[in-house]
């Protein structure tokens, strides 16, 4: 039986989803390998959106790469911005002021929210309930009002610079923020009615795409998807930056493994994040925005390391320096890609309406995994 | 007597005193046929907008708001954008049984519309077994659905066929058995004579709960038997595109769409009809000025707006629900609605014979 699973014999029917498919949200082939309608080998092509950013990061300073890594994962494009911002103070050894830190603190947790706002609804529109996207929007909505109030921009926000931020904050950040968190609290329990509660939704999600602590491991995964299997990951605890050390929050751990798990730990990491934003919000320190730096960075030759916690796992930046103005190499240890890998192991077995689940509950994002 | 049975009546009477009696027949014929194609067409594009506003309405949207008065004529542009626009037929498809496909659905959908009584005596073709010849045609409609999935050279819009083959013959049963109840209880398979049983009441107030349960049974058998969500696993859109219908365009589509919209019009008319009395006014007991006041309503208003609601309630369904998996649904069928309705149909013929209903 175990020898059978993988192979493709008469009788079974491969079809390719994507690259241009309702479910995978981008640009994302999978070839899969079908048996009626149990899945038998799911197998991802890659490449589609390849933007070779790590290669054209070489060209660029210090200052300007920040501004494309925003394209890679464009739902939280706030802390891409941010690893980078982070990895370059490392290697100036600069001190950022603690009005800066705050603001990043509070611009990756709003920015965490919308993510797994976007996700809520994309997630259930994968299993055939299209309403959850618009309530889903509403909410993301005024967050991205907030973000383009204060960065200029909705999506790619390229606010985080080396040293701190780009300008102070919108003289109505507050108030905006306080009036989001008033409206998420009235609406939330929306969610668990239309969707968590849901018969049909909970048959779909439970004992479905089991991923174990082991594999999620093995495999690197990161983010929800390992902590719904009980992994212990969080970057924010474990290795913290900027303010985390001192802010009170839960890691948000399920033990379930399957879709269910993985949904609820988003759904709690929402709540963090707001419970993240309530402390900081009316105890933003007066003071500088920005560090005082060089016009021209140039980091010491050498190389430098840090990881941040995205809306969908750990992500990593690598910058080897010989020196001068612009990075000898850059990588990126994308969250996605490590997340993505894992979809054949735990989609083996299931059926195809299942996989779109599963691959709802990785979420995805192809720009992240391609770069 | 501007019913819609007096209409017919003088019509007739004044054919029969200008025409011969065979020119007659065939006069009338012929205007059935133009009175369902524009039933069609009308149920489709009304229903189709229905669904936009009822989504819009649920969604925190306006919905379609330009063409015509707030957007009521869209679906007439929709149409009329979809008349002109290319049939396509793929290369290495049946050509013959890729064409047929749409029309099968839309003749299945057109005879289905002859035993339904619109208002009251007003219906095209009272034949004594109306029930059953409801639930026969309907069968013909995963054929076509079959043939076009198969026609088409496409694995995504096979499969989609395959799932609806399943999903409709096993849903039949359920839907089959719940009309059974209604069929003991009056004890004629006629639709005039159902509808005439329950003047003194629905079947679902007069049946107690057996009723309530075979009406829910029914309605969700039919949600299932017209491929509408949470059961639309035959066009499931975020795992097959678009199912069975993925490879059609222009017109070829657009008559598969209107006859889903024409065929749950036609479920919720038979439930309606079945359950809650069809064209018969709503009476209480012995409140006579009540019930006269009821009496003044037309009876088409009373079945369309009946119709309309059930239609509502399945819209509702599809724009709340997520969409159930294969296995789950062939099992909802066969291990919940087919026991508890055949049960459900004992109990009835037991009612039926002690007389237990009102």
């Amino acid at each position: 039986m175990f020898e059978e699973v993988g192979t493709t014999t008469e009788g079974d029917i491969i079809i390719n989803v994507g690259p241009q498919h309702p479910a995978t949200h981008g640009v994302l082939h999978l070839v899969i390998t079908l048996n009626g309608e149990t899945i038998k080998k799911v197998e991802p092509h890659l490449g589609y959106i390849h933007r070779s950013i790590e290669k054209m990061c070489e060209s660029l300073s210090y200052r300007q790469f920040i501004y494309v890594t925003s394209r890679m994962d464009y739902l939280s494009s706030h802390i891409n911005n941010h690893a980078c911002a982070l990895c370059v103070e490392k290697g100036l050894q600069v001190e950022v002021p603690p009005r800066a830190q705050v603001i990043r603190v509070l611009m990756d947790e709003l920015t965490r929210i919308a993510s797994h706002e976007l996700w809520w609804g994309a997630m259930a529109m994968d299993l055939g309930a299209f309403t959850p996207f618009f309530h889903a929007f509403r909410e993301r909505e005024s967050i991205n009002d907030i973000m383009e109030e204060t960065c200029g921009a909705r999506l790619t926000m390229n606010y985080m610079v080396p040293g701190g931020v780009m300008q102070d904050l919108h003289p109505n950040f507050q108030k905006k923020v306080k009036e989001f968190m008033q409206l998420y609290k009235r609406k939330i329990h929306e969610y668990d009615e239309l969707v968590t509660g849901n018969i049909i939704f909970q048959n779909r999600m439970k004992n479905v795409g089991y991923l174990s602590a082991e594999d999620a491991v093995s495999y690197g995964c990161s983010g929800p998807a390992a902590r719904g299997s009980g992994v212990s990951c969080d970057i924010r605890k474990i290795y913290p930056y900027e303010i985390y050390d001192k802010l009170e929050f839960d890691e948000v751990l399920e033990t379930g493994g399957d879709s269910f798990a993985r949904y609820m730990v988003r759904i709690r990491e929402m709540q963090q994040s707001i419970h993240i934003i309530e402390q900081l919000i009316d105890n933003i320190p007066e003071g500088d925005f920005q560090a005082k730096t060089k016009a021209v960075l140039k980091l010491p030759k050498g190389e430098f390391y840090t990881r941040v916690e995205t809306a969908r796992g750990e992500l990593g930046v690598y910058i080897v320096s010989e020196g001068g103005t612009t990075p000898y190499r850059i990588k990126f240890r994308s969250p996605g890609f490590s997340n993505l890998s894992v979809l054949d192991h735990i989609a083996r077995g299931s059926k195809l309406g299942d996989l779109v689940a599963m691959m709802g509950t990785l979420d995805l994002v192809i720009p992240d995994i391609d770069r | 007597m501007w019913s819609f049975s007096n209409i017919a009546n003088n019509l007739h009477k004044w054919l029969s005193e200008t025409f011969n009696p065979t020119m007659t027949l065939i006069i009338e014929m012929v205007l059935a046929g133009v009175a369902v194609i524009g039933l069609f067409a009308a149920l489709g594009l009304v229903l189709v907008i229905m669904e936009r506003k009822v989504s819009a309405w649920m969604q925190i949207r306006l919905g379609p708001n330009r063409v015509g008065p707030k957007g009521m004529l869209q679906s007439l542009a929709d149409t009329l954008k979809l008349l002109v626009k290319e049939g396509l037929t793929p290369n290495g498809a049946d050509k013959l049984l890729f064409n047929l496909a749409p029309f099968v659905a839309m003749i299945v959908a057109m005879l289905l519309m002859a035993p339904i009584a619109f208002a009251k005596d007003f219906q095209l073709w009272d034949l004594n077994i109306g029930v059953l010849y409801v639930s026969a045609i309907s069968s013909i409609m995963v054929i076509s659905i079959l043939m076009a999935g198969w026609a088409s050279n496409n694995k995504y819009s096979l499969m989609g066929a395959m799932r609806s083959g399943a999903q409709i013959v096993s849903y039949e049963l359920s839907a089959g058995l719940s009309i059974l109840a209604v069929v003991v209880m009056t004890g004629s398979l006629q639709v005039s004579d159902i509808i005439y049983s329950q003047a003194d009441g629905w079947w679902i107030f007069k049946g107690h709960i057996p009723m309530v349960i075979a009406f829910v049974t029914f309605i969700i058998a039919v949600t299932a038997e017209t491929n509408r969500a949470p059961f639309d696993l035959a066009e499931a859109e975020s795992e097959l595109t678009a199912g069975f219908h993925t490879e059609y365009s222009g017109m070829k589509f657009a008559l598969f769409f209107l006859a889903e919209y024409v065929n749950v019009f036609i479920v919720c008319a038979i439930g309606a009809t079945l359950f809650l009395g069809g064209w018969m006014p709503f009476h209480i007991g012995n409140w006579t000025q009540f019930n006269h006041v009821m009496d003044y309503i037309p009876s088409s208003i009373w079945f369309f707006g009946k119709t309309f609601f059930l239609i509502f309630v399945i819209m509702w369904f599809r724009w709340t629900f997520p969409r159930l998996r294969i296995d789950q649904l062939l099992n909802l069928e066969w291990k919940y609605l087919l026991p508890i309705s055949m049960i459900n149909l004992l109990i009835v013929t037991a009612m039926a014979i002690l007389k237990w209903h009102f």
